[in-house]
C-alpha cells in the first residue's frame, strides 16, 4: 500500500508519486491528503498536485521543513508510506469566472496545476504566476504551460521574469488595468498574506489555500482553526480555501508557529541520532 | 462454593491495588493493577446469585453477570470470559471504562444499604478478560457459514467493533472503514493509556481480524466513498454508521483561538493516538503546560487534566460551572484526579482567556456561579453571581465542554434524516430513514459512554440481521438474541 513510485528533488521540494488508486478515483482540485512516512510520524497535510486514475497514483510536492518531512524526503522509490488519508478538504469552487489568476510559490508551483487545469476546462482564461528565489528552482512548468494561457515568472534575483514575487507581478498587472475576475494563491502563509494584500485594493475576489496544523483532517480536533471574517473555521473541512481578504493572518501565523521549539528539538535529535548510527554502520 | 449467604455477606468488597497517586501522576502506566486470582475468587463469592438478577437488566448489553461470577468462584476464569463475550465483545475494555456504579453495580443487592459494597462486577469482568488474554486462552468462537451478505461498518469505535464482531459470527462478510491509521476510535484517540492500555484495544481488534473482519484504515467515508457508493460501487447489502460525535465546541469567549488553547480532542489525540508523550521518538509534538486550566466536568475533562499532570504540568485546575455532585464524570475518575493533585474550581466558568503579544495564553478570567432552580435535566441550574470575577495564571487551556455532530457523512447522504442538531435519527433498533443504513453510538445520541454505544451496536446488529434475512424469508426471526 502507498508505494513510492517516483521521487525527485528540486531544492528541498520533493516530488513524490505514490500509489493510492482509491484516493486518485475520488480526488478533486484543491483537495489534500494527510500522510505519515512511518508509524512514528506526524500526520502531515499535503496538497495533491496531480493524480492519474489509470496508474492509480497521486503526485505530491513535499517541502522538507521539519523532522517528519525530512523522513519523507529520505524515503526511496519502492518504499511504502505508512498512511495516506484522503481526499480531504472541500474542493475548489470551479466555474466560469472569466479570467483567473493563479499564484504559486514553493510547493504551490506544482499545487496550482489541478486548479489551473479545471479552470481552463471550465472555459476560463488562465494566467499562472509562479515565484522562486532563482530560475533553477522552478519545476514541472511544462504541465502548467499546458493548462495556462500565460505563465508569468517572478524570481528574487531577477534571473527569470520579474525581479520580485507573485504579488509584485499581480500588482503590476492590476495597476496596468488587467481584468482579473478571480485569484487563487497557494504557498507559504507569508506569500498568501502578501498576495491577498496586493489584490485587496482592487477588490479582486481572492481565494487562498491555507496550510494550518492538522491532526485528523475530518473536523474532529480543531487544531487547524482559523478566524475568517470574525468566525472560527476549520481549515480541514471548511477549507482549505478561504477568502484571503477575510483571514486573520496574525492569528494564523501565531498558531502555525506554535510548535517551532519542539520541532527544532526533534530535528536536532534526529540528525544527531542518525549521524552517530550511520557512522557505526559504516554508512558515512 | 459451598458458602452460606451469611458467609458471603460477611466478605468485604475487594478494591484493586493501584499505583500510589504521587507516583502515578508522572507516568502513563495503568493506575489499578487488577485482581489476583485469589482476590477475584473471594470477590466473586460475595455475589448472592439472587433471583431478581437486577444487575443483568442494569447492563446495556445484558451480560449474564451472576452466571459468569459463579464460574469465577469455581476458578473457571476462561469460561467466564467466554460467557461474557457472548453478549459483550469487549470485556477487557468495558471492565475498565464502563460506569458500573450507575449500571449493574448500582442495582446490586449487596449495595442496597451501602453503595460501596456492591459486588465489584466491573473488576471481575476485567480480571477474567485479562486472564484469558494474558494466558493466550482466547478461543475462536463458532462462526456460522457465510451467508453471502456484505456489510460495511463506518468507524472502528466501540459500536462499530460490536457490530463487526456480532455480524461476522452470524456469517456476514464485514468490512470496517476507519478514518485514522489505527483502529479503536475513541478507545485509542480519546481514552488515555493509564485508563485503558492500548495493547488491550489492539488485542481486541486483532482477534476480530482473526475472525475474518476486514479493516480498511485511512478511509474517510464521505470524502472517499459516499454511503451510496458503498451500495452501488462496492456492493454492500447494509451499512452501519458508528462514526462518533465529532466536532469539538470551543467556548465563544475572547482568547479562544490563542496558542495553548486546545480542544480536549486535539490534546488527547496528540497524547494518545499520536503518542506524543513519547516525543520525540513519536514525532508529533506536544507543548507541555506549566499551569493548565481544564474546562468541563466530564470524563474527558478528567482524562485531559490527568494527562496534563502526567506530561509534567506543575498545576492543573479543573473549572466547572456546576457543583461537584453534578459532574458528569464517573465518581471514581473525579476521585483519581483529586488524589493526583488536580485542583477543582467548581461553580465557576471562564469569561475570557488572556494572551500575550505573541498570541500565547497567559491566564483566565472566570466568574463564580451559584445553584438556582432545577433545569430540564433535573440538575440545579448554575446562575452567575454578579461581579464575582476571579483570575488565575495559566499557559494552557484544555476545552472539554462537549461536541457536536460531524456532518461529513450526513451531508453526503442527503436522503438520511437527521435531527436539528445534526445527529442521525434512528428507530429503537438503529434503523435510519434510509433503507439498509443503520447508525448507533455518539453520532445518534451525542456524547455518551462506550457501553451505550456497544448496546446500540448490538441492537443494530439484530436489525441488520433481521432485515437482510427477511429479504429471502419473510417469516425470519433472529433466534440468537
Amino acid at each position: 500500500m502507498y508505494e513510492l513510485i517516483e521521487k525527485s528533488e528540486i531544492f528541498n521540494v520533493h516530488k513524490m508519486v505514490i500509489k493510492a488508486p482509491e484516493i486518485a478515483n475520488f480526488l478533486k482540485p484543491g483537495q489534500f491528503v494527510i500522510i505519515m512516512g512511518s508509524e512514528y510520524s506526524e500526520r502531515i497535510p499535503i496538497t495533491v498536485s496531480d493524480w492519474n486514475t489509470d496508474t492509480g497514483t497521486i503526485t505530491l510536492y513535499v517541502l522538507e521543513l521539519g523532522i517528519s518531512t525530512l523522513e519523507l524526503a529520505r524515503m526511496k522509490v519502492g518504499d511504502s508510506l505508512y498512511a495516506v488519508t484522503g481526499p480531504l478538504g472541500t474542493p475548489s469552487e470551479i466555474r466560469r469566472y472569466g479570467t483567473v489568476a493563479l499564484g504559486g510559490g514553493c510547493y504551490g508551483i506544482g499545487g496550482i496545476y489541478p486548479i489551473a487545469k479545471a479552470c481552463k476546462d471550465a472555459g476560463n482564461k488562465v494566467i499562472s504566476i509562479i515565484e522562486a528565489r532563482y530560475n533553477s528552482m522552478f519545476y514541472d512548468e511544462k504541465e502548467l504551460h499546458s493548462v495556462s494561457d500565460r505563465v508569468l515568472y517572478a524570481t528574487s534575483d531577477g534571473s527569470r521574469g520579474k525581479k520580485g514575487k507573485v504579488e509584485d507581478v499581480i500588482k503590476e498587472m492590476l495597476e496596468e488595468g488587467a481584468k482579473i475576475d478571480q485569484a487563487f494563491f497557494m504557498g507559504c502563509t507569508q506569500m498568501l498574506e502578501r498576495c491577498s494584500e496586493a489584490t485587496r485594493p482592487f477588490a479582486i475576489p481572492t481565494k487562498v489555500a491555507l496550510n494550518s496544523i492538522m491532526l485528523d483532517g475530518t473536523g474532529m480536533c480543531g487544531a487547524c482553526r482559523v478566524t475568517v471574517g470574525g468566525e472560527t473555521k476549520f481549515a480541514c473541512v471548511d477549507g482549505p480555501e478561504f477568502d484571503g481578504h477575510k483571514v486573520d493572518w496574525k492569528q494564523l501565523n501565531q498558531r502555525k508557529s506554535a510548535y517551532t521549539e519542539q520541532e527544532t528539538l526533534a530535528y536536532q535529535s534526529l540528525s544527531h541520532e542518525c549521524l552517530a548510527e550511520k557512522k557505526l554502520r559504516g554508512e558515512l | 462454593m459451598g458458602l452460606t449467604a451469611k458467609e458471603r455477606m460477611a466478605i468485604e468488597r475487594h478494591s484493586m491495588a493501584e499505583q500510589p497517586p504521587g507516583f502515578r501522576n508522572r507516568n502513563f502506566e495503568e493506575v489499578p493493577f487488577g485482581y489476583t486470582p485469589e482476590e477475584a475468587v473471594a470477590e466473586a463469592q460475595r455475589c448472592l446469585s439472587c433471583k431478581n438478577r437486577s444487575c443483568v437488566s442494569g447492563c446495556p448489553v445484558e451480560v449474564s453477570i451472576p452466571e459468569f461470577i459463579a464460574l469465577v468462584t469455581e476458578k473457571r476464569f476462561t469460561e467466564a470470559a467466554q460467557l461474557i463475550k457472548t453478549k459483550n465483545v469487549l470485556p477487557a475494555v468495558c471492565g475498565r471504562v464502563c460506569p458500573q456504579e450507575t449500571q449493574c453495580e448500582e442495582v446490586c443487592l449487596r449495595g442496597k444499604k451501602d453503595k460501596t459494597q456492591a459486588v465489584a462486577i466491573g473488576n471481575l469482568e476485567r480480571f477474567v478478560a485479562d486472564y484469558e488474554r494474558e494466558n493466550n486462552l482466547i478461543e475462536v468462537p463458532e462462526i456460522k457459514d457465510k451467508n453471502g451478505f456484505k456489510v460495511a461498518v463506518i468507524g472502528s469505535g466501540p459500536s462499530g467493533l460490536t457490530v463487526a464482531g456480532d455480524l461476522i459470527k452470524l456469517g456476514y462478510e464485514v468490512t470496517i472503514y476507519e478514518a485514522f491509521h489505527r483502529g479503536g476510535g475513541v478507545l485509542v484517540y480519546g481514552i488515555p493509556e493509564f485508563r485503558l492500555p492500548k495493547k488491550i484495544v489492539e488485542a481486541e481488534i486483532s482477534s476480530l481480524e482473526d475472525l475474518g473482519v476486514k479493516i480498511l484504515y485511512n478511509s474517510v467515508v464521505g470524502r472517499l466513498y459516499k454511503v451510496d457508493d458503498l451500495f452501488n460501487i462496492l456492493g454492500f447489502n447494509a451499512v452501519y454508521i458508528g462514526v462518533g460525535a465529532g466536532l469539538p465546541i470551543f467556548l465563544d469567549i475572547p482568547g479562544k483561538n490563542l496558542n495553548g488553547v486546545f480542544s480536549a480532542n486535539e490534546y488527547l489525540t496528540r497524547s494518545n493516538l499520536m503518542k506524543s508523550y513519547l516525543f520525540p521518538k513519536y514525532r508529533t509534538p506536544m507543548i507541555i503546560g506549566t499551569r493548565v486550566g481544564v474546562l468541563g466536568g466530564g470524563n474527558v475533562a478528567m482524562d485531559s487534566a490527568r494527562t496534563a499532570i502526567r506530561l509534567g504540568a506543575e498545576k492543573v485546575t479543573i473549572v466547572y460551572r456546576r457543583a461537584r455532585e453534578q459532574m458528569p464524570a464517573r465518581a471514581a475518575e473525579v476521585h483519581h484526579a483529586d488524589e493526583e493533585g488536580i485542583e477543582f474550581r467548581l461553580l465557576s466558568s471562564p469569561v475570557e482567556i488572556y494572551g500575550n503579544e505573541e498570541g500565547w495564553v497567559t491566564g483566565m478570567k472566570c466568574q463564580r456561579y451559584e445553584l438556582g432552580e432545577p433545569d430540564e435535566s433535573g440538575r440545579r441550574r448554575p446562575v452567575p453571581i454578579k461581579d464575582s470575577f476571579f483570575e488565575f495564571d495559566c499557559d494552557q487551556v484544555l476545552v472539554s465542554i462537549g461536541g457536536q455532530a460531524n456532518p461529513l457523512i450526513t451531508k453526503t447522504t442527503p436522503d438520511m434524516k437527521t435531527n436539528k442538531w445534526g445527529y442521525i435519527e434512528v428507530d429503537d433498533w438503529g434503523r435510519t430513514s434510509k433503507k439498509f443504513v443503520y447508525a448507533g453510538g455518539d453520532i445518534v445520541t451525542g456524547a455518551a459512554t462506550v457501553i451505550s454505544a456497544m448496546g446500540a451496536g448490538r441492537r443494530a446488529t439484530k436489525a441488520i440481521h433481521e432485515d437482510l434475512m427477511k429479504q429471502s424469508d419473510e417469516t425470519f426471526t433472529p433466534d440468537w438474541w
